[in-house]
């Protein structure tokens, strides 16, 4: 662990003059330093900012404070009862005690678990740019089979995230200017190319303020995480989806997906599929058929392909139930 | 002192005629409240003053020749107080009593190995400057591949002889039907939550080590010999430790770093290594390839039966996993092979863990007789009963005792094994495929040399002293209810003091034989008390009664205080294995019922129910013994769907050394576990009439989740872990 210094914002401002990492939860950020995987000269701590609330706005919406553990976020009435797909992803991810530290911001931030990123002792893109990727011809067994590069296989962990992309979520910052920008997490997240050190938008300096849900969506919602134990571990596959079927035809979808890619993966082409369509396993192959068309296997990793369809097929089977 | 070897099954006088009724019954853990409470103080949490941290510094590559170690930058961090790398008594791996690995070796055996130390006023600053060490390799091209190492099939280590009965090629010829299939199992981490800590501190010459660590005894020896030092400077302290699995039976390369630079420093110094270093640092169960053939009648009645296996370990040590262990006494058959080929690696050290052989070992031949019962058209647990032997199918040797068929017995019955549907695939819940499955357990008993402390204390009270360590299993409860029972007091009367080197050398924990050896020592000390105790009461031993705290003879009821006249009276025992041993064929064994649910859409095997009915001779405590055997079948739940150490054969690194990703059940993964014994007194095991329990509940337990994901699927399943890929073909299509 390298020495490194510490301060503390009371202010937004202060956080984003500070120059450094920002620190809230720390349940992802103090592991990797631990094992010098990151190694800030800095950290500004911002758990004390007043970002930890959540609120209904007049269009029915929620802003969500960056600083809202994931254990309230997940047992908020208002997420509970209107974003359920949210609240089951957060439920599902790693632990209890996890959830009562990981704050909303830092979740949509968490790094990789790549077995390489994790080894120092190794090549990897992400961790040291330029010094390759051993995953590729390694044991890959939890990484991604789409939006890979040549330069980085790496999977996005967070199942949270996933059900925000399913749900449209807006992504609040500040700059060290005083600028606020409105990030749809659409745009949000980057793919890897050769660059995958780079992993979102955010600039330097630039903090997650908040997170806006738009207002409840209709239809039926479900989080589905295929894992290899019941609880804690990473999603091999998981879907998002908000579903409304209206006089016998689906009147619209939003599908997202986690484990398969470097972000929380959404494809318009698969919602295409199947809008419009009476549900029907025809359409639901359809829709698989469109989410793993350009899907690459990298060895270990072959069987997500195969399982990420018949996960697919089920959860719509469920959604449209 | 009374000492005594197994020659005879007879029982020790005090143990025939007590009636304190404290042994067997369900008594909490006397530490628990120390435990929940936080209180208990495990080694890394003593915090003497001026203490230093120590991290060791592993090999960059997994094979070659150390040409030089540069620790300049390292040395140059503010706060670091040495570094070790040049000193002749350096470990390459783990010691213990039975092997020592290579000291100031150049030579490198696998990735990780200790090749120098940092030792400074802040674990941060040890590990940081760590990461500065620059070591130079002569590096060679190494054997990580499991699959393609050079394979040694007569190999001169290992402890299980080879068995070779009859003509087995001529028997497989012979026979109205045959089995041949080839199981694999992956590389086990001991995984233990306590890490591996280690506070060390001189006092002139004399050396003070407080370790995790099973067997304490062994380590002072290894750790003497490691330094050069007569084993009389050396004590040891474990008095709490938060796990072994088998990775803290021998004596880690970083204690004895510690000690080396506690006196160098002149300070005491501690280190725990952190969970990646305990991948290379710490043994661990090699990956298996394991064929398993039987010959029989076309009733299953077996001709002939080979379990043959393939283990690796690394140049520098000497333990081979049994792989047989558990087959060689299971069924009957007059051809009978049983062996381990040893495959030479550059991968750090294999050894004991959890159940060494029976564990892995069960799994391929019970899930063997289970693929033979459904060839056969048999029940499963029939084909068992029907080749259940009389003795010892290898050895010939009578039983001591053994309750299996009463285990299959019970357990069908306990868990509704007549209403299982046999055709694989056909009972569905939903989404879900549901399964039943079963196997048997069976785990070697062995007793070993133990000795212990008993001594009435003038107020009454009883002290048991002895180097017994408590991993978790209960060993202060059950040596206290032992003394207890004897001496007629409860077992809160009586204090027990273990995990200190400078108490009567006892077995430790490992092997299962730890409660048997070390409550027979406790039985034998108590005998001195007992005479002496007569003697006062004008009576023969034979004619006392000791209950609540009082002693009967005679018509006159003394009190235990009045007796001990201000002076404690004391006791020595000490117990070791004899012509029982010799004699007799013995085991723990059991049957192990799971009931399991696949998903059909993903594979994901959830289980439901599990329920095991065992035969461990005398239960000692009916609760911490029901305790340990529900962790065992945890880990074979634990290694049936999740754990795999895996190797990256380019280089010989661990890719998942971590609880992240080395995936052991948690919670959400075991059901509701049911264990029952069926109790018969084994006097031929021990003085204390107990066989192993510790290592039984694994044995046969990830068989059985396997055989039950066959009954659910109709996959049948030979490479462990049964992960959702490895499912994915065999379920039926969304």
């Amino acid at each position: 662990m390298k020495t490194f210094d510490y301060r503390r914002a009371d202010t937004i401002e202060a956080a984003t003059h500070a120059n450094g990492r920002f620190i809230a939860g720390g349940t992802n950020l103090l592991d990797l330093m631990k094992l010098q995987v990151e190694t800030p000269e800095r950290l500004v701590d911002i758990s004390r900012l007043d970002l930890d609330t959540i609120e209904e706005r007049d269009d029915g919406g929620l802003t969500i404070g960056a600083l809202v553990p994931n254990s309230d976020l997940a047992a908020d009435p208002r997420v509970v009862a209107k974003y359920e797909v949210l609240s089951r992803a957060l439920l599902a991810g790693a632990s209890g005690q996890l959830r009562n530290k990981a704050s909303t911001g830092g979740n949509l931030l968490q790094r990789t678990r790549c077995y390489y990123f994790y080894d120092t002792a190794t090549r990897c893109n992400k961790r040291e740019p330029g010094s390759g990727c051993d995953a590729i011809g390694g044991f890959n067994r939890i990484l991604a089979v789409l939006g890979t590069s040549d330069h980085c296989i790496a999977t996005h962990p967070s199942d949270m995230a996933v059900a925000m992309r399913a749900l449209d979520a807006v992504i609040v910052t500040q700059k060290p200017d005083g600028d606020k920008r409105r990030i749809s997490i659409h745009d949000f997240y980057r793919l890897p190319g050769d660059t995958p050190q780079i992993e979102t938008v955010l600039e330097s300096g630039e903090l997650i303020t908040h997170v806006e849900l738009p207002a409840p969506p209709t239809g039926k919602q479900v989080y589905r995480k295929v894992r290899d134990r019941a609880s804690y571990a990473f999603a091999l596959v998981s879907v998002a989806g908000v579903v409304e079927v209206k006089d016998g035809v689906i009147a619209s979808a939003a599908l997202a997906f986690g484990g398969l890619g470097p972000m929380p993966w959404r494809n318009p082409a698969v919602e295409a599929a199947i809008v419009g369509k009476a549900p029907s396993t025809q359409a639901f192959e359809a829709a698989a058929d469109a989410l793993l068309a350009d899907a690459r296997g990298y060895g270990s990793n072959d069987f997500k392909i195969p399982l990420a369809r018949r996960t697919l097929i089920a959860t719509l089977r469920d959604l449209t139930a | 002192m009374t000492e005594q070897a197994i020659d005879t099954a007879e029982r020790p006088g005090g143990l025939k005629r007590a009636v304190q009724g404290q042994l067997g019954a369900p008594l909490p853990r006397i530490e628990g409240p120390l435990k929940v409470t936080g209180t208990a103080n495990y080694a890394f949490e003593d915090a003497p003053a001026n203490v230093a941290y120590l991290v060791v510094v592993g090999a960059p590559v997994g094979a070659g020749t150390i040409i030089a170690i540069d620790a300049t930058a390292a040395e140059g961090v503010p706060g670091v107080l040495t570094v070790i790398h040049d000193d002749p008594r350096m470990m390459a791996g783990e010691g213990n009593s039975r092997a020592m690995p290579s000291q100031g070796s150049r030579q490198i055996f696998h990735v990780g190995q200790p090749v120098a130390a940092i030792v400074a006023d802040s674990l941060a600053v040890a590990r940081e400057a760590a990461a500065l060490v620059r070591v130079d390799v002569d590096a060679r091209a190494g054997r990580y591949d499991f699959a393609d190492a050079p394979v040694d099939e007569t190999p001169a280590i290992g402890f299980l002889p080879s068995v070779t009965k009859g003509d087995l090629d001529l028997a497989m010829r012979d026979a109205a039907v045959t089995f041949d299939a080839t199981y694999s199992t992956p590389a086990h981490f001991p995984a233990a939550l306590e890490p591996h800590a280690t506070l060390a501190w001189w006092d002139g010459d004399e050396l003070t080590v407080r370790t995790s660590n099973q067997v304490i005894g062994a380590a002072r020896g290894t750790i003497a010999t490691a330094l050069g030092i007569d084993a009389a400077k050396v004590r040891v302290l474990a008095p709490f430790v938060g796990g072994g699995f088998g990775g803290k039976t021998g004596v880690g390369a970083e204690v004895v770093l510690a000690a080396i630079a506690a006196q160098r420093l002149g300070r005491p110094v501690k280190v725990a290594l952190p969970r990646r270093d305990t991948a290379y640092l710490v043994h661990h169960r090699s990956e298996t390839r394991q064929r398993i053939r039987i010959a029989c009648d076309h009733d299953g009645h077996i001709s002939a039966i080979a379990h043959e296996g393939v283990a690796y370990q690394n140049d520098d040590s000497g333990f081979l996993e049994p792989i047989p262990f558990g087959s060689i006494p299971l069924y009957s058959g007059d051809t009978r092979v049983f062996r381990t080929a040893l495959a030479r690696v550059d991968l750090p050290p294999t050894g004991a863990v959890r159940a060494p052989g029976e564990a892995i070992g069960t799994f391929a031949i019970e899930c063997a007789m289970d693929e033979l019962a459904e060839q056969l058209g048999i029940d499963t647990i029939e084909l068992r009963r029907r080749n259940e032997p009389a003795c010892d199918p290898t050895s010939s040797k009578p039983f001591s005792t053994r309750r299996l068929l009463d285990c299959y017995a019970e357990g069908a019955r306990r868990f509704g094994w007549p209403d299982r549907v046999p055709d694989p695939g056909t009972t569905r819940d939903g989404e879900w495929l549901i399964g039943i499955g079963m196997a048997a357990a069976l785990r070697g008993n062995f007793t070993v040399e133990a000795a212990a402390n008993v001594r009435l204390e003038p107020s009454g009270r009883v002290t048991v002293e002895t180097d017994m360590t408590d991993i978790g299993t209960g060993t202060y409860t059950i040596l206290a209810q032992t003394a207890g029972e004897v001496l007629g007091v409860t077992a809160d009367q009586v204090d027990v003091r273990i995990g200190d080197t400078n108490y009567p050398k006892s077995a430790g924990s490992g092997g299962s034989f730890g409660a048997g050896s070390a409550c027979a020592a406790v039985l034998l000390a108590c005998e001195d008390v007992l005479a002496e105790l007569a003697l006062r009461m004008n009576a023969a031993p034979e004619e006392l009664v000791l209950r609540d705290g009082c002693v009967t003879a005679g018509g006159r009821e003394v009190p235990l205080a009045e007796l001990a006249r201000g002076e404690p009276i004391e006791g020595r025992g000490k117990s070791s294995p004899g012509q029982q041993a010799k004699r007799t064929s013995q085991a723990s064994h059991g049957a192990h019922f799971c009931e399991v649910a696949v998903n059909g859409v993903t594979g994901e095997v959830r289980v439901r129910r599990m329920l095991g009915v065992f035969d461990v001779g005398r239960v000692l405590n009916q609760k911490t013994a029901a305790n340990q055997i529900i962790g065992g079948m945890v880990w074979g739940i634990s290694y049936a769907l999740g754990e795999a150490a895996v190797v990256d054969t380019r280089n010989g690194r661990f890719v998942n050394p971590d609880f992240g990703e080395y995936h052991v059940a948690v919670n959400a993964d075991v059901p509701q576990i049911d264990v029952h014994f069926i109790e018969e007194i084994d006097d031929a095991a021990n003085q204390v009439g107990a066989k192993g329990v510790g290592e039984l509940g694994i044995s046969g337990a990830g068989a059985a989740v396997i055989n039950a994901i066959h009954n659910a699927t109709g996959v049948r399943v030979r490479d462990v872990p049964a992960t959702l890929d490895t499912l994915l073909a065999g379920l039926p299509p969304v």
